[in-house]
């Protein structure tokens, strides 16, 4: 909104005059086009009617109330596994974070109280783990949420691991979203000021100390809506789960559709509750981060400007998203 | 392992279907993307809210809703995509011409979705370019359009480039989805066909389809990685 401002000229009353006129003609023609282009085709093909639509938006229709409790064990279905997955994936990602902060401040250590082989077999060890898990992140980062859900519940029944689907869909959520997460985080921590880590080995804390105590909680806070935008993502993947047939808000519709035939209808309905949802959540982010820019204004608090990376990440996770 | 040797050419041919339909969905969208986001910067509010409209639906439904709309939706109107067979094109991208429609419905349901995330990528690097720029273009008389021509935009479209480049990687892996909606023969597709069907071990099968999707996202990524180091660097 403020780049507006910025591109135009305040209008004049000429101007102003000429906006309304347009701003009216082109009203009309929105218009128009919804009802050529969405209306007529409806109406034409019967899609309007009271039979296709009574069942979910008419109390008085028979199936009403069978209807709507499908659907409600489907909202219920798809906002357990959505917690839980962002609950685990919350907490793993911390601790992959934390892993790899941890792993880089080992791969610059020398070593050098230990005999020359000794030493050099440890920093080869630490250089091997922060690989190892570097190249876990990027598989696990590249790959699609479809699939490492396909694969959950495909591969894990191979191994003679047979559980409920929710928790296939949860553990492919979280593979993915963890990993996301503690990117998040990760780019959260190094975008700190080198200061904050300098002050806390002058105060004499630990590497790992000083992560946790000091490092983490301020991620945690400047990533806030980063994070939120990722509950978001997780929601909409959720929605993942019908190819596993877990019974969550889509499959839901789908039986529906078996019953009633009438599936613009039903989706139309499903999607409108998605966007409640998830449109209150990223307004909640956006209501996060302006808190945050405001911020504390006393010291030089870091708040203020959210590193570059964690932008970037932050456009991804919220396009990532299925 | 003799899966990844024996029927290698499904995983090529899988590999090459996914490919196809990321190009087409990339440019699709990015045209697409561009409109809105004009329509969300013009200075008419109907278009603006028309702009605004559609990046809130889009961006807050997951896109199986839109997969579904598309697959499940069009027949019911009696659409069949026909509009998606485009001369030329179709000799190149085979799928296009075909008499089933779920490659064209697919196409149709990735490039409405990843248009609400390119235009919020472009207009965010609109937004990157610092106010005083494009108040300076005015203040020695450019008009808008050249204020946009040669001010704004060469501006932003470095701004743009890293978060287009995300919206495009997160799009190759929503790809992955059209193969649970009819579409014969992508990598996700294969990866279900070999498995079921043709009965091979998993492990091998879902090594060689992550490797498929693997090759397309990390050099992507990695080389967006390079582009936003040298942008930091530069802007300091």
């Amino acid at each position: 909104m403020s780049q507006q401002s910025v591109l135009y000229d305040v209008p004049g009353p000429r101007q102003r005059r000429l906006t309304l006129v347009l701003s009216i003609l082109v009203g009309l023609l929105i218009l128009v086009g919804a009802y050529f282009l969405v209306y007529l085709p409806m109406d034409e093909k019967g899609q309007l009617t009271l039979e296709l639509w009574g069942p979910l938006i008419d109390p008085g229709n028979e199936n009403f109330s069978a209807v709507w409790d499908r659907i409600s064990v489907g909202i219920v279905n798809t906002l357990t596994a959505a917690a839980l997955a962002i609950v685990s994936s919350l907490a793993i990602g911390t601790l992959v974070a934390v892993l790899r902060i941890q792993l880089k401040t080992l791969v610059k250590r020398r070593f050098t109280g230990f005999a020359t082989p000794v030493s050099y077999l440890l920093r080869g060890l630490s250089w091997l783990l922060s690989a190892v898990t570097r190249v876990c992140i990027e598989v696990f980062r590249g790959l699609p949420v479809v699939l490492t859900i396909f694969f959950v519940a495909r591969g894990l029944p191979e191994f003679g691991i047979t559980m409920d689907t929710l928790f296939y869909l949860v553990i492919g959520l979280t593979i993915y979203n963890s990993v996301v997460i503690a990117e998040i985080l990760r780019s959260g921590m190094e975008g700190l000021p080198p200061g904050q880590r300098e002050a806390a080995a002058a105060i004499g804390l630990s590497p790992l100390q000083t992560t946790i105590i000091v490092l983490l909680p301020q991620a945690f806070r400047i990533m806030l809506p980063a994070l939120i935008s990722q509950l978001v993502v997780v929601l909409k993947d959720t929605s993942l789960g019908f190819i596993i047939s877990y019974e969550e808000i889509l499959n839901i519709g789908k039986q529906i559709i078996g019953a009633l035939s009438n599936p613009i209808q039903v989706y139309i309905v499903i999607a409108v509750l998605f966007i409640l949802v998830n449109y209150s959540l990223s307004k909640l982010a956006q209501y996060v981060q302006r808190r945050l820019a405001r911020g504390r204004k006393t010291a030089d608090t870091p708040t203020q400007n959210p590193p570059a990376v964690a932008l970037v990440s932050q456009a991804e996770g919220g396009a990532s998203g299925v | 392992m003799n899966v990844l040797i024996d029927r290698f050419d499904v995983f090529a041919g899988g590999f090459w279907l996914t490919f196809q339909i990321c190009v087409l969905a990339a440019i699709g969208a990015l045209v697409l993307g561009a409109v809105v986001a004009v329509l969300r910067i013009s200075p008419v509010p109907p278009l603006r809210a028309l702009g605004t409209a559609y990046v809130t639906v889009f961006r807050n439904m997951p896109l199986t809703v839109v997969m579904f709309f598309a697959a499940f939706g069009l027949p019911v109107l009696g659409s069949n995509a026909d509009f998606l067979r485009i001369p030329v094109l179709d000799q190149v991208f085979t799928r296009l011409g075909t008499d089933l429609p779920y490659f064209r419905f697919a196409l149709i349901a990735l490039v409405l979705y990843t248009a609400a995330f390119v235009c919020e990528a472009l207009r965010s690097g609109v937004n990157a370019v610092s106010p005083g720029q494009a108040e300076a273009a005015r203040a020695i008389g450019m008009t808008f359009t050249q204020n946009l021509r040669f001010v704004v935009l060469p501006q932003s479209w470095k701004a743009c480039i890293v978060p287009l480049g995300s919206v495009i990687i997160a799009m190759i892996k929503n790809s992955a989805l059209i193969g649970f909606f009819g579409v014969v023969g992508d990598l996700s597709q294969s990866a279900d066909q070999l498995t079921s069907a043709e009965g091979f071990a998993f492990v091998p099968v879902a090594i060689g389809i992550s490797i498929g999707y693997l090759i397309m996202t990390v050099p992507l990524g990695a080389l967006l990685d390079r582009i936003e180091r040298r942008q930091a660097v530069a802007a300091r």
